[in-house]
């Protein structure tokens, strides 16, 4: 099995779904030619499927969100590009009241992708940084995940597509050149809603996912070394959650700390916390612990950025002090 | 390009006179619904939010007369009568006014929210401008498929000044879909004038900026309305142009069943009233010997008895069982 970057398994799991189904299709600003997006993940998707597939759009993002909708409303399948995540602000009225509840109010099938590349550590400060999943988390009717390596990109990315649903693909861009993992060949699927065990353990476990379930195994690796056993748990999917899995785990580990990397309030390390104390309360050891980013705009400055990052040295202590609790 | 230099007359159109009558007996349709809607309104018995489209009934009923039945339609949150005009049963209509089990969308929906996926009703929607972008993908499919479909998107003045308004139309023309944007201009964004709202209130000369046709018509006159959105709609279909309508038109009610509309004088409400769009049509109709003053006695007391059952068909209806609520969120 080959080992694939992370950014390509996301370039494959698209051109072999493109290749399988014609009613695929892709737009985004400047994700056509030549220049095949910011982060060059559809370069060569223009000449293999042509223009009519590939399309560069506007830089109109309620519009390019609305008439993929529109498509998927009609039956295609549109994967929408936004150039940076935190664009999608500008299409936010598109997704939340228009494809999230076109299903409930009617009976409208939306199964289109809006793919995200979100998320810090590369030094594009307040607008190209942040991590917007929240938002969609809490919204009805749209399904959200967030895969950490390029198995998961891939498996995931061709479980969207073929969900009947929005989805909106976060993909974290610290990853795209940094991950490399081993990706069959041809389609596969990971399916949405199911979590995974990234690193099995027994003393604390670490419910995280997107990049930090790298630093979270960093940790796990060290602190092996000082004899405390780690599980780190990858969400994956944020929308539909694995409830089961997250309970499960807890039950057995009994000491939980949630890590992400998006900002602190109502954030998905709430919500799992919240499912816990409501119903494992019982199993729980000590207090569940949550290491998010603090409440502020992600900085630019490169200490103050990685300040603003839970890092390997924090994640460890905050496991040790948990562990010795 | 307004064509307002000649009145658009019924020698103007080619519809034959039984097409001629159901027109009328759409419009009627729609004015009864609504009169009746508000009435129960007032009674207690819809809830929530419900716009009227009383006065400017031409305007849908003369578009959807000049698409074709596989063409999509959709429309902002005042969408009783274009969702009436494509053949929505006023019993289904009424009943999701009610929030009965029987309504279109199971009650779910409400006033602003209708949708008839057969009748190629793609919607009414509740923010304005928000489905502007939607056309776009409806047009896209509809080109991507090679299907021959037009895509008509009704909305509102007030949606002039979003954002989606000009992505849209931007978006259409660049890659040449067959959508028709029809602004219903109703000269008001709940209280505020066009003029206030609006730099430029011309809406239809926006068009220039998108390299499109645009016009404007006089909304009351459905053999304008006809003739213009019949032109848009061949051009659409044949080279993938899309087209711009201002349709200048007037709402006799007040944006909202909440709304008593004191921001309109009497004297403008009453001119616009004497330019009713049912007794243009009527006159019409009277003096090319189409219908005679009887016809249109019965065909109102046969509307009168439909409106009636479809609020009983409401009132006697279930109301939705509670684990509704947690049912088609996903797919």
């Amino acid at each position: 099995m080959a080992e694939l970057l992370y950014v390509d398994a996301i370039s494959q799991a698209m051109w072999e779904e493109m290749e399988r189904d014609p009613s695929v299709f892709i737009l985004g600003e400047d994700v056509a030619h030549e220049f095949g997006g910011a982060f060059k993940i559809t370069k060569g998707f223009s000449k293999k499927f042509g223009d009519d597939r590939v399309i560069n759009t506007p830089i109109s993002e309620s519009a390019i969100v609305g008439s993929s909708v529109g498509a998927a409303l009609e039956g295609l399948r549109p994967i929408a590009e936004m150039q940076f995540s935190s664009f999608i602000s500008c299409g936010f009225d598109q997704l939340v009241n228009v494809a999230g509840k076109a299903y409930y109010r009617w009976g409208g099938k939306v199964p289109m992708v809006v793919r995200a590349p979100y998320g810090g550590g590369i030094h594009s400060g307040p607008f190209h940084s942040s991590c917007e999943e929240a938002y969609f988390v809490h919204t009805p009717g749209l399904k959200v995940v967030a895969p950490s390596t390029a198995y998961d990109a891939k498996g995931l990315l061709i479980a969207s597509i073929r969900d009947n649903n929005p989805v909106i693909y976060f993909e974290h861009k610290y990853l795209y050149r940094r991950i490399r993992d081993e990706v069959p060949e041809g389609p596969y699927v990971v399916p949405l809603g199911k979590a995974d065990i990234k690193r099995p353990g027994d003393d604390v476990l670490v419910i995280t996912y997107g990049a930090m379930v790298h630093v979270a195994l960093e940790s796990a690796a060290k602190l092996e070394e000082e004899g405390i056993s780690v599980e780190v748990l990858d969400l994956r999917s944020l929308c539909p959650l694995d409830t089961e899995m997250i309970l499960e785990e807890t039950s057995k580990i009994g000491k939980v700390i949630v890590l992400h990397e998006a900002n602190r309030s109502c954030g998905v390390g709430a919500e799992v916390s919240s499912i816990i104390s409501e119903e494992a309360f019982r199993y729980l050891e000590a207090p569940i612990v949550r290491l998010t980013a603090p409440d502020t705009p992600v900085p630019f400055s490169t200490p103050l950025e990685n300040y603003y990052l839970p890092d390997e040295p924090r994640v460890s202590q905050a496991i040790r002090d948990l562990f010795d609790y | 390009m307004a064509a307002k230099e000649k009145i658009t007359g019924i020698n103007d159109v080619d519809i034959p006179a039984d097409k001629l009558r159901q027109m009328y007996y759409d419009m009627l349709m729609i004015r009864r619904l609504e009169e009746k809607s508000a009435q129960m309104y007032q009674q207690g018995k819809i809830s929530g939010f419900c716009h009227l489209y009383v006065g400017q009934e031409a305007v849908a009923v003369g578009a959807v007369a000049a698409l074709s039945d596989d063409d999509y339609v959709m429309t902002s949150y005042r969408d009783h009568g274009l969702a009436l005009a494509r053949g929505m049963t006023p019993n289904v209509l009424m009943a999701e006014l009610y929030g009965k089990a029987t309504g279109c969308s199971k009650g779910k929906g409400g006033s602003m929210h209708l949708f008839d996926v057969e009748k190629n009703f793609i919607g009414g929607y509740g923010i304005v401008g928000g489905h502007l972008p939607l056309a776009i993908g409806y047009g896209f499919a509809s080109k991507y498929r090679k299907d021959n479909r037009v895509t008509a998107c009704f909305f509102g003045d007030g949606s002039v000044a979003q954002g989606a308004f000009h992505e849209s139309l931007n978006m259409a023309a660049l890659w040449e879909l067959p959508v028709v944007f029809i602004c219903e201009n109703n000269m008001y964004g709940m209280g505020t004038h066009v003029k206030r709202a609006l730099a430029h209130d011309n809406i239809y000369d926006q068009a220039q900026a998108y390299d499109m046709p645009g016009y404007q018509l006089i909304g009351n006159n459905i053999f304008d309305v006809y003739l213009k959105v019949k032109q848009a709609g061949d051009l659409a279909r044949k080279t993938g142009t899309p087209t711009l309508i201002e349709a200048r038109t007037y709402r006799f009610r007040g944006h909202s069943m909440s709304d008593p509309a004191t921001y309109r004088t009497k004297e403008e409400v009453d001119e616009q009233k004497g330019k009713d769009c049912l007794t243009v049509l009527k006159d019409a109709l009277i003096k090319e010997k189409i219908c005679k003053e009887d016809e249109f006695k019965e065909m109102d007391s046969e509307i009168k008895k439909i409106v009636a059952d479809s609020v009983e068909f409401s009132e006697k209806s279930p109301e939705p069982p509670l684990d509704a609520l947690y049912e088609d969120v996903f797919v």
